[in-house]
């Protein structure tokens, strides 16, 4: 009964601090717009809609019946899940299985988020546990900020290596016509910006947008009819072990290595830095580009920097890592995952424009959020 | 020492989530609750694909996701399609004391009903299919949202 | 769908106004446990995990985080839904379905007793046009009460005898919250909510959860005796706004219905059909479903209730459980009717059981005035 899934579609609104000109059924409805057109397909030929979003950002109860009209999900299936930062990759993973069950061929599976209605720090607070850790745990912060210092003092690295990869995915968002911070930086810019939270400074961490973000998901023979060339979805792995952030094992993200070694072997990738061509990854802060590149399998313990700082991960190198500027440059939160989903399908497609990479065959897309958990989509240019 | 594990006493928690929200209206919506504070008028939207007219304003009809462009003013007036008269006592939400009613309004010439409260009437005295017209606070009571029209009474000519 | 996914365990908790011992993981770790030991599997044989929670009722973003220890999902595949138990069931089994996965755990927890109703409620209203107005579902339901009442001439006692039957059938349920013997005057004489919905109409809130264990015919075979077949499920969202829709109608319930009984090969449930679940909130709300689902024509539901037809010993037997009037954990209520469909079918629903069921219905909604719902066939 199971079938192979393709993207065929791919749709996102320009991301910004703050689109007070859209309600949130809008901003919902111009990527839903945005990628029925680049399927050349119309709202009758989607058989079912998934949506999701982090409920307190924007206070909508039941976004899902809410979005109906965003989505155009009027008399469709539709359903929703939420599950923090991994919202975005969490609906691509469920508009996955929605096609390859074979209940549905076409599906639209939608991320979106207004930070700009809410504080989403504030927001962020409640996913801690009310009677153990919400008084003593600040948001997204704190976590990412312990995590990057654990890694530096156990290989020694330094607060300009993090400048770098902030470097690099800035002057990648420079060719994003969608991404919400363009201007180039410089190592010292970074170096200078204002400490948050040691070592993380202001230009270490992602904004917090407005935007949204939908793909379109079609079985085998859809697909096909769909498009030239489909984003194929190869495997996909979710790892959301903890429920405590004192159990997470900060320094080294165990959950995005178990779910990279299961997607490999279920896709038979045995060597991931010859085999996957491009990676598009939700990187919250500049130090996660580096560690959470190890725990990817990319190179070993504390060789990231090397990596970095020969360029391999430049957009012109042989491992680019956020060709569209990745999360440091945009992030509504529950469509960020859904972007590094569709980035990597525009990149297999061969169809992403200025931030296109030469040559890519397969493709990479993780999510993290939760409590340090993560989901990784692999993604190749023929069925497998 | 006694057991400690013989019974226990629960503890429960209080809190509360109190975050503050600013709710863009876009600019249909934008439109829509101007026009309503600084002219009194109630303002439509119509798709002209679906051939429906909504109110609330739609900038996208969800039935067939084109874009509308068409705005239509409605009158006042209109038919209670549905209403209940409320007898719960929720002052943290609810808008009046108890008894108060809710009605769905059919403004003439539009293809949707719009929820709004009900005043002027008796709670015995609201049916169904009533004609009803809508009443509205001063101009400089108007603040550009839903409660700038107080409520719908019955419509006298 | 014949024969491919089977529902292979059922887990519930006592459905009670509040569980002030228990947290939200005690109560999603004691149906694991139950729906476990109902399998006959331990934790390892399960391969992946759907839970179902909603933030705004665990006053937590992210509120799945709560229960990942709880449900078992370290090192599992997991995901959640928001929405109604139904839909999490639907996730539940694509993944099966999609070859990926042979057994998921699909677990829903709430305690309505730890957040306000109303607030909670008010907050899926439109925060730039109606929510200001202070609705919440009790007012949005009686306005859907009161546009079908008066569109079929449905009598209050008509809807009345929806209570007074699922809190009887609630006697013979060890899970239900409210089992009692009532009659239409005592409903109509309960004081009025908001018109036409007066107390007893109402369903009472609940704190509890439920589990439903879903394997692939390999593993179902080697697994358990009495496998329970996922024959057909639909889902189906109308319209957002209430007055976009005409309230006494149920379009988004009957596309449900007609994509499960699709899948199912149902041409006429009347004939296919021996028991119901369905997720009626109010007593008006079962009239309406029944009609969605085909049992009768539309505006018929008082009369066909009125009739006999859904009594315990009617030729349709719905909510033998005593439904969500009876225990309304909220978005769990959904699952609830999965799990008491499946029993139904294995003949395992002790003092509820209908006799000779072979086919099930259950019944989920989603949202204000049932805007979605999800349909599930279920056979031996």
């Amino acid at each position: 009964m199971a079938q192979r899934v393709a993207v065929v579609g791919f749709g996102q609104t320009h991301h910004k601090s703050n689109r007070g000109d859209v309600t949130g059924i809008e901003l919902i409805n111009e990527a839903v717009r945005r990628a029925l057109e680049d399927a050349e397909l119309g709202p009758g030929d989607i058989d079912a809609v998934v949506i999701g979003n982090m409920d307190h950002f924007e206070n909508i109860n039941l976004a899902d019946m809410w979005g109906v009209e965003g989505t155009g999900g009027y008399l469709k299936p539709v359903m929703k899940l939420t599950t923090g930062g991994t919202t975005g990759t969490t609906v691509a993973i469920a508009g996955y299985y929605h096609v390859a069950s074979s209940l549905f061929d076409v599906v639209l599976a939608v991320g979106w988020e207004k930070n700009s209605e809410s504080d989403t720090t504030g927001g962020t607070i409640t996913a801690f546990d009310p009677v153990w850790e919400r008084f003593s745990f600040p948001g997204a912060l704190p976590g990412l900020a312990l995590d990057a210092v654990v890694y530096m003092q156990k290989y020694g690295v330094t607060e300009k290596d993090g400048a770098r990869v902030a470097v690099r995915d800035r002057a990648n968002a420079a060719r994003n016509p969608y991404a919400h911070l363009r201007d180039p930086i410089t190592v010292d810019d970074v170096l200078r910006s204002p400490m948050l939270s040691y070592p993380i400074k202001l230009l270490d961490i992602c904004p917090r947008s407005d935007g949204a973000a939908a793909l379109i998901l079609a079985g085998e023979e859809k697909a096909r009819k769909i498009c030239r060339q489909p984003a194929w979805i190869w495997s996909v792995s979710v790892c959301h072990n903890y429920t405590y952030t004192s159990d997470v094992n900060f320094g080294y993200l165990d959950t995005l290595e178990q779910a990279c070694r299961e997607t490999y072997k279920k896709a038979g990738i045995k060597d991931p830095g010859k085999e996957i061509d491009v990676i598009e990854m939700y990187q919250p802060c500049s130090f996660a580009g580096l560690s959470w590149l190890e725990a990817m399998g990319f190179c070993g313990p504390g060789e990231a920097p090397g990596l970095l700082w020969d360029g391999a991960t430049d957009a012109g190198g042989d491992l680019p890592v956020n060709p569209s500027g990745g999360v440091l440059n945009a992030n509504p939160i529950g469509a960020t995952g859904t972007i590094r989903v569709g980035e990597v399908a525009r990149q297999i497609q061969g169809r992403a424009g200025a931030c296109q990479v030469p040559e890519v065959k397969t493709g990479l897309a993780t999510g993290f959020g939760g409590c340090y958990w993560s989901d990784v989509l692999l993604l190749g240019n023929r069925p497998r | 020492m006694t057991d400690f594990q013989s019974g226990v006493e629960p503890m429960v928690y209080s809190g509360r989530i109190r975050m503050p929200y600013q709710w863009s209206a876009g600019e249909t919506g934008s439109r829509f609750f101007t026009q309503l504070r600084d002219y009194g008028r109630i303002w439509g939207s119509r798709c002209r694909v679906c051939d429906l007219v909504f109110v609330p304003p739609r900038k996208v009809c969800g039935r067939c996701l084109n874009g509308i462009g068409e705005w239509i003013e409605l009158p006042p007036a209109g038919v209670l399609q549905t209403f209940t008269v409320v007898y719960r006592h929720r002052p943290a939400i609810h808008p009046a004391d108890p008894p108060f009613a809710y009605g769905i309004i059919r403004l003439d010439g539009a293809d949707s009903g719009l929820i709004h409260l009900l005043g002027e009437i008796e709670p015995g005295e609201i049916v169904s299919g009533l004609r009803v017209q809508a009443v509205l606070k001063e101009k400089r009571e108007r603040r550009g949202d839903i409660l700038d029209i107080k409520y719908f009474k019955p419509f006298s000519a | 769908m014949l024969d491919e996914v089977a529902i292979v365990g059922v887990g519930q908790t006592k459905y009670e106004r509040r569980k002030i011992g228990e947290t939200f993981a005690d109560l999603v770790f004691e149906v694991t446990n139950k729906a476990l030991e109902d399998a006959g599997i331990t934790i390892r044989d399960i391969d992946n995990v759907v839970t179902v929670s909603n933030d705004f009722q665990d006053g937590r973003t992210i509120s799945s985080m709560a229960v990942m220890d709880a449900c078992g999902a370290f090192g599992k595949n997991v995901s959640t839904v928001e929405g109604d138990g139904t839909l999490g069931a639907l996730y539940g089994l694509m993944r099966v379905l999609s070859g990926a996965f042979e057994t998921t755990l699909v677990v829903a927890h709430c305690k309505c007793s730890e957040g306000d109703q109303d607030l909670i409620w008010n907050s899926a209203f439109d925060p730039v046009y109606y929510r200001r107005l202070g609705l919440e579902a009790v007012s949005a339901s009686a306005l859907q009460a009161r546009r079908y009442m008066d569109k079929y001439g449905v009598t209050g006692e008509q809807c009345a005898l929806v209570p007074v039957k699922n809190h009887r059938n609630a006697r013979a349920n060890p899970w239900a919250q409210e089992a009692m013997d009532l009659t239409v005057e005592e409903v109509m004489r309960s004081p009025v909510l908001a018109s036409p919905l007066k107390m007893l109409d109402a369903a009472p809130l609940s704190d509890g959860a439920c589990a439903v264990i879903f394997a692939n015919r390999w593993k179902a075979g080697r697994m358990t005796t009495k496998p329970v077949w996922v024959r057909g499920v639909g889902h189906c969202a109308d319209a957002y706004y209430l007055g976009d829709r005409d309230l006494a109608g149920v379009d988004s319930l009957t596309g449900a219905a007609k994509r499960a009984y699709g899948l199912a090969g149902i041409v006429d449930p009347r004939k296919e059909i021996d028991v119901v679940e369905v997720f009626e909130a109010f007593g008006y709300q079962e009239l309406m479903w029944l009609e969605g689902l085909g049992f009768c024509d539309p505006g018929q539901g008082g009369v066909f209730t009125a009739g006999g037809n859904t009594l315990m010993d009617g030729p349709w037997p719905v909510n033998p459980s005593g439904g969500v009037l009876s225990a309304h954990p909220g978005l769990v209520a959904g699952l609830v009717r999965i799990a008491e469909a499946c029993l139904q079918v294995r003949g395992d629903a002790g003092a509820r059981q209908v006799d000779g069921v072979r086919t099930a219905l259950a019944h989920g909604t989603n949202g204000l005035c049932g805007q979605g719902h999800c349909v599930w066939v279920l056979g031996g």
